[in-house]
């Protein structure tokens, strides 16, 4: 890909201005750096998220989301910088932050042998509600939840699905301002995923705010309005999803062939009728290219693969992929990667 | 994934959605903290509990092993065992089999422990508002709630065998205080190892590793009847100093030694626990405080 690499909207040791403090973020992030031994996990990482809005930090494996979930919600200590949580201090104030959020994270973090109801009723003591409110709430809950029918069965019984919800659930019992959902669909079925967005939904409906980790970029796609992409630990590029896609450039073609021997031959047609570089990918039988005038470009390309006799199986006009915007960011020849080793953040923090 | 089809916008709600439950204040005082501290550790005890009430086969199946293992002893290999200054032995082994309830209780900890930490509830628990000490207190307290149940059962058992204690009421529940007190030291190692482990395959390897720390003991066999050095190593066993204190305390056949570990069982029986509660407490709570470092 052509495109020169997006520049990162903050990056390490910039100056922080006096604006970024007042804003009225429900989360702000600035200069966090954690280091795990000698390895920084998040060196210079800022984030603003709005209140009220759905963020999602998207990015590889080991790239430090989960690490930033954890500073955020004061599982850990930053060596650098400093955030607030819904206008506290995670480092000084982390019992009035503790109050105001919900983690959700990636294991379905609920007692198995319990029902899901004595589950809710659990958290809820445990956030002071006292005995006879978390009883109520916990109803509440599994009535918003949909998990009224289920609640006295033990959670061992659960679809991961219910279990999801479950868990979302109990980060709720404050309602809090904010919540952190770190990758909630890792592992689910396509039913259970739906299950869990309609529930993120939900919440951002009455107003919450999230953020929300995901390696999936339809997941971000999905549910957030905006997007900081993050890699070896710092934020490389942020916007909403359509400001990401508009910054690897124009619409693309993907064409579908045949006969996988045709592909050069078809490469070399598509480039000369829209004047792009054409990727292939050989298995799929498949390339992929940009266009500049879409129906025109796409004309011009379906005519010269015709007229040189190549046999086409499919033809799509399509923006750009999220996908696209964070291989591009994120690839191997991409310029952002130079950063701070990551640890591998799989095995470290899974089991944490 | 299509971009025109995102219709929504961002909201402008409140940051503080609207909550029928207003979120409380973290208490201010030293007494209140102190209370609440106590509070939130007692709700995680009684989760503990709501599991036995749940599943009380997991608690009956948990009863089975020593049973098993007593009538085992008295009545399978009991015949064949002669405890050197004679004596019966079955007086002889059950201060031993109650030790060993005591080390297989380390399993259940170890267990307890590295299942909320691998499935994630203990992060939930750390990013809740709760007194910092609650679930490792918590933990401590339904350990030992079970460990004294089971312990009793096994007394009934045990009387039922044909066991008893011979000296004064007050000795013999000083023995069983001094049972306790090293479940109750079991417990910090228990929960220490268990924050340690990555993944639920270690528990295999801890409830293993207590067949050979029971046994390497005076528990069932008296050390003089080992080689000299294992006898040696088995009467520095902690397990072995609550044993030999239990025995004394219950009037039961001791068959102690001559060195100056197996001459001052009722003062190790205390100072072994206390140091192993010395080292792992202050390891369990820096390894709960920073979990991930």
């Amino acid at each position: 890909m052509a495109s020169a690499p997006i520049p990162a909207r903050s990056t390490a040791g910039a100056p922080v201005t006096p604006a970024a403090t007042s804003t009225p973020s429900a989360i702000s992030a600035r200069g966090i750096g954690r280091r795990f031994k000698n390895t920084w996990a998040l060196r210079g990482f800022d984030l603003e998220v709005g209140r009220g809005t759905v963020h999602g930090l998207l990015g590889p494996n080991g790239a430090g989301k989960s690490t930033a979930v954890r500073v955020l919600t004061t599982l850990l200590r930053p060596h650098e910088g400093t955030a607030e949580v819904a206008g506290h201090d995670v480092a000084a104030q982390g019992a009035r932050v503790r109050y105001r959020i919900g983690l959700v994270g990636q294991n379905a973090a609920v007692d198995e042998i319990l029902s899901g109801r004595q589950n809710l009723e659990l958290f809820g003591r445990l956030y002071h509600l006292g005995v006879r409110a978390a009883a109520r709430r916990a109803d509440e809950l599994l009535e918003r939840f949909g998990l009224s029918e289920t609640g006295k069965r033990p959670v061992s019984t659960y679809s991961g699905g219910m279990r999801r919800r479950l868990d979302l659930a109990a980060g709720m019992i404050l309602s809090p301002p904010v919540m952190f959902l770190d990758e909630p669909t890792v592992g689910l079925d396509p039913r259970g995923r739906d299950e869990v967005w309609s529930a993120v939904r939900d919440l951002v409906d009455g107003g919450t705010t999230v953020l929300l980790t995901t390696q999936y970029l339809e997941e971000a796609d999905q549910l957030a309005d905006r997007i900081s992409v993050i890699d070896a630990g710092h934020v490389i590029a942020e916007g909403t999803p359509a400001e990401l896609k508009a910054r690897i450039g124009g619409d693309r073609i993907d064409v579908v062939l045949r006969d996988e021997h045709a592909l050069a031959e078809a490469a070399a047609l598509v480039e000369g009728a829209t004047g792009h570089t054409v990727r292939t990918a050989p298995r799929e039988r498949r390339l992929s290219t940009e266009v500049d005038d879409r129906a025109a470009s796409l004309t011009r390309a379906v005519r010269a693969l015709d007229e040189g006799g190549v046999a086409v199986a499919d033809v799509v006009l399509r923006s750009p992929s999220l996908d696209e915007v964070f291989l591009h960011l994120t690839g191997p020849d991409s310029a952002a990667t130079t950063g701070p080793a990551r640890p591998d953040e799989n095995t470290t923090e899974a089991q944490r | 994934m299509n971009d025109t089809d995102r219709t929504r916008t961002p909201h402008t709600a409140p940051a503080t959605a609207p909550s029928a439950f207003p979120a409380p204040s973290p208490p201010a005082g030293p007494l209140s903290r102190l209370g609440w501290a106590a509070a939130d550790g007692w709700t995680v005890a009684r989760r503990d509990v709501t599991h036995w009430l749940r599943q009380p086969w997991e608690l009956l199946f948990g009863l089975l092993f020593p049973v098993l293992m007593v009538l085992m002893f008295v009545y399978l290999l009991g015949g064949a065992m002669s405890v050197p200054g004679g004596g019966d032995y079955t007086e002889y082994l059950m201060p031993g089999m109650f030790a060993m309830v005591m080390v297989f209780g380390l399993g259940e900890t170890v267990t307890a422990v590295t299942t909320d930490s691998v499935r994630g509830v203990t992060d939930r628990f750390r990013s809740m508002p709760m007194a910092a000490s609650a679930v490792v207190v918590g933990r401590c307290l339904a350990d030992m709630l079970r460990s004294t149940v089971t312990l009793a059962i096994l007394i009934g058992f045990g009387m039922l065998v044909g066991w008893q204690w011979h000296g004064s009421a007050g000795a013999a529940l000083a023995g069983f205080g001094l049972l306790l007190l090293l479940r109750f030291a079991l417990v910090w190692v228990g929960i220490y190892v268990g924050l340690l482990m990555r993944g639920q395959g270690g528990i295999a390897v801890i409830q293993t590793l207590e067949f050979p720390i029971g046994f390497l003991s005076n528990a069932f066999v008296a050390t003089a009847t080992m080689p000299v050095w294992l006898g040696a190593v088995a009467d520095w066993n902690p397990m072995s100093s609550t044993v030999a204190a239990a025995r004394e305390l219950f009037g039961n056949p001791a068959a102690g030694g001559d060195s100056w570990i197996t001459q001052n069982p009722l003062l190790m029986a205390v100072v072994w626990p206390l140091v192993l509660v010395a080292v792992f407490a202050p390891l369990c709570v820096h390894r709960y405080r920073n979990l991930s470092g």
